[in-house]
């Protein structure tokens, strides 16, 4: 980085953003398959109180024991983010605020009473409670997780759009004006509804892929074959509600990071009617360069989908990188300013701020310190555009925005795919699991034997392993998406107020690097103990005395 | 304490739970464990807070000065 300032050393920086992002992808490893087995283990146990069978109780009490595993092996992995911000973005941490305390203290809350209450009464209540009471606990232990992520995603999507506070000069914090605004922004929501719907999407992969294990091993077949039904179902709704409010996450991030958008699409010049790049060639090593290239080279693009999945309109006015560099006016007359503006304005607003602190702190008059407040207010909106020496330093890293953006989408259109057929085997839809059945046979990938007598406990081997390879492949597409998000909103820590190199803590990188490498070896081995008690306890199986029944 | 009381149902329920874990007991060694890591060891050792040590009480001066100077 040519643009590191004073005597921070240049390694802090990027050593500190890799041990967050490290921590941050290590917890999300965790956090989805809570989310997504605890739908699936409520959905189940509301089938044994329906019923009443045995068979059913034992099926749920088989997934809340993988999902205990699993939230057994995540719980606490996110504080270790909290430590972070207090250590290496000090300044970061205090600039903030309020606006991420009180989401964070509400999820702490939350997390320990809810989760902890009904946790327990899930895993000890059998027998000892009724069961309405019981399924009520089971549910609201997935409730209590899913508000945990709600806040957690509160204080994200407030990093990426900045609403509902105002910077204090005096206290150096941005301050709360409005709960709701921040709670409640659009941002937030969208953020919320895409990256729980992918947690179920991942629960529903899990469970057909253990599932589909059974088969193979031909053993537990009436627990793998109903648990198969009811992942396919919650991994069909979760993926089509995922590409939905995926769609309006992407015009949420049109509106507040254009910048993210033209590097997911590797949009160099944008304007309207513009197309969703299908596949293009963008050098995953290197910064493309985007200011002689008109477009990504062997672009091959669906036309004016980039402008519907941006403005819902499909001629809307997309902004390329160039455009949002150089300054755009969007069809309907709004001005956005060059970079180059934005810079000036930012370092108008750092010196306002330098100028009243010095002033009140001689005992200036009141008028003096409104006339630099003023200059101040005016400008807070690009203020941390005042400390980029070089305009390119706001372009993020393009090749890690539009692969992973790709790997993302492409992926999630396969999970589609394959929970709709997996769901239209399964269920046996009259004429249109037939007509699937049919056309899977005429392509070869069902036994013409299997057409018509269909049993989705006699398919061939190369089925159940396509489920179990899927599981790896659905993690790479939840983390994809958060690189998407995290990558694409550098240089930001908080979106165009404060860069990474304002809000990194003025500390020597050995210390860092040592934490770092802590934490690998730390994760890694949790990993590891979790993979082997999960692989250890799907071997066992559900309560033996009780299969299929 | 009664034992069709409330407050004796719910002892119960956790007494009972806990005295008969199999796999929990293996899960609550790691929590713990793993609390024990990121409680004591991590935050005690290598997560100080940085404003407390490095500003003296005037955190908002100390973030001001280097937000300011970093502009530079």
């Amino acid at each position: 980085m040519t643009n590191l300032l004073l005597n921070i050393d240049a390694g802090t920086i990027d050593w500190s953003r890799a041990q967050f992002a490290l921590t941050a992808i290590y917890h999300w490893l965790f956090v989805p398959l809570t989310l997504g087995l605890a739908v699936i283990m409520g959905i189940a146990e509301t089938c044994y109180y329906r019923t009443g069978k045995q068979f059913w109780k034992t099926t749920a009490k088989f997934w809340q024991k993988l999902f205990g595993v699993n939230f057994a092996m995540g719980v606490a992995t996110g504080i270790i983010l909290e430590f972070e911000f207090g250590t290496n973005w000090s300044n970061y941490s205090w600039f903030v605020g309020d606006i991420f305390g009180a989401p964070l203290a509400v999820e702490g809350i939350v997390a320990f009473f809810m989760e902890s209450t009904f946790v327990a009464v899930m895993f000890f209540g059998w027998n000892k409670v009724s069961r309405g009471f019981h399924l009520a606990s089971t549910w609201l232990t997935g409730l209590g997780a899913t508000i945990s992520a709600w806040w957690i995603l509160v204080a994200n999507a407030w990093m990426q759009s900045p609403v509902g506070c105002e910077f204090n000069p005096d206290t150096m914090r941005n301050e709360m004006v409005s709960f709701a605004e921040v709670a409640l922004s659009p941002f937030a929501v969208s953020k919320f509804c895409h990256t729980v719907t992918s947690a179920w999407i991942i629960g529903g992969i899990f469970v057909v892929a253990v599932s589909s294990w059974y088969l193979l091993k031909k053993r537990d077949t009436k627990m793998a074959v109903e648990s198969i039904k009811i992942g396919a179902l919650v991994g069909l709704v979760a993926s089509v509600l995922a590409a939905a409010t995926g769609h309006k996450a992407a015009q949420d991030v049109g509106e507040a990071q254009p910048m993210k958008l033209a590097a997911m699409e590797a949009l160099y010049n944008g304007g309207i009617d513009q197309g969703l790049t299908a596949i293009a060639w963008v050098n995953p090593f290197c910064q493309p360069d985007y200011e002689n290239l008109e477009e990504a080279p062997l672009k091959i693009e669906m036309p004016n989908a980039l402008s519907f999945m941006a403005t819902n309109d499909i001629h809307g006015y997309v902004p390329g990188v160039n455009d949002i560099l150089n300054g755009y006016t969007t069809p309907d007359g709004r001005v956005e300013p060059s970079v180059d503006e934005k810079i000036e304005r930012g370092k108008m607003a750092i010196t306002a701020l330098a100028e009243y602190r010095k002033a009140k702190a001689e005992g200036a008059s009141e008028e003096t310190l409104n006339s630099h407040l003023s200059i101040l207010n005016d400008n807070m909106k690009y203020f941390g555009y005042g400390y980029v020496k070089d305009k390119a330093d706001v372009v993020p890293f393009i090749p890690v925005n539009f692969w992973c953006f790709r790997i993302m989408v492409g992926l999630g259109c396969i999970f589609i795919l394959f929970f709709g057929v997996i769901c239209l085997l399964a269920f046996k839809i009259p004429l249109i699991s037939v007509i699937t059945r049919r056309l899977l046979a005429a392509l070869g990938l069902l036994p013409e034997t299997e057409a018509d007598g269909y049993d989705i406990t006699r398919l061939p081997a190369w089925h159940y392993w396509t489920a179990i390879v899927l599981v790896p492949l659905a993690y790479i597409a939840s983390e994809s998406g958060w690189l998407v998000a995290e990558f694409g909103r550098q240089p930001w820590t908080i979106q165009d107020m404060l860069p990474t190199w304002a809000a990194v803590s003025d500390l020597h990188s050995g210390s860092v690097i040592t934490t770092f490498m802590l934490f690998l070896v730390l994760f890694t081995t949790m990993l590891a103990v979790e993979i082997s008690i999960l692989l250890k306890q799907i071997a066992k199986g559900p309560d033996a005395s009780l299969n299929n029944k | 304490m009664k034992k069709d009381s409330l407050a004796y149902r719910v002892f119960d329920l956790y007494y009972d739970g806990f005295r008969n874990m199999k796999l929990g007991r293996t899960l609550w060694a790691i929590i713990l464990i793993k609390l024990f890591i990121i409680f004591v060891v991590l935050k005690l050792f290598f997560f100080p807070n940085f404003l407390k040590q490095h500003a003296e009480g005037d955190e908002s001066g100390y973030v001001a000065n280097e937000l300011v100077e970093r502009a530079q």
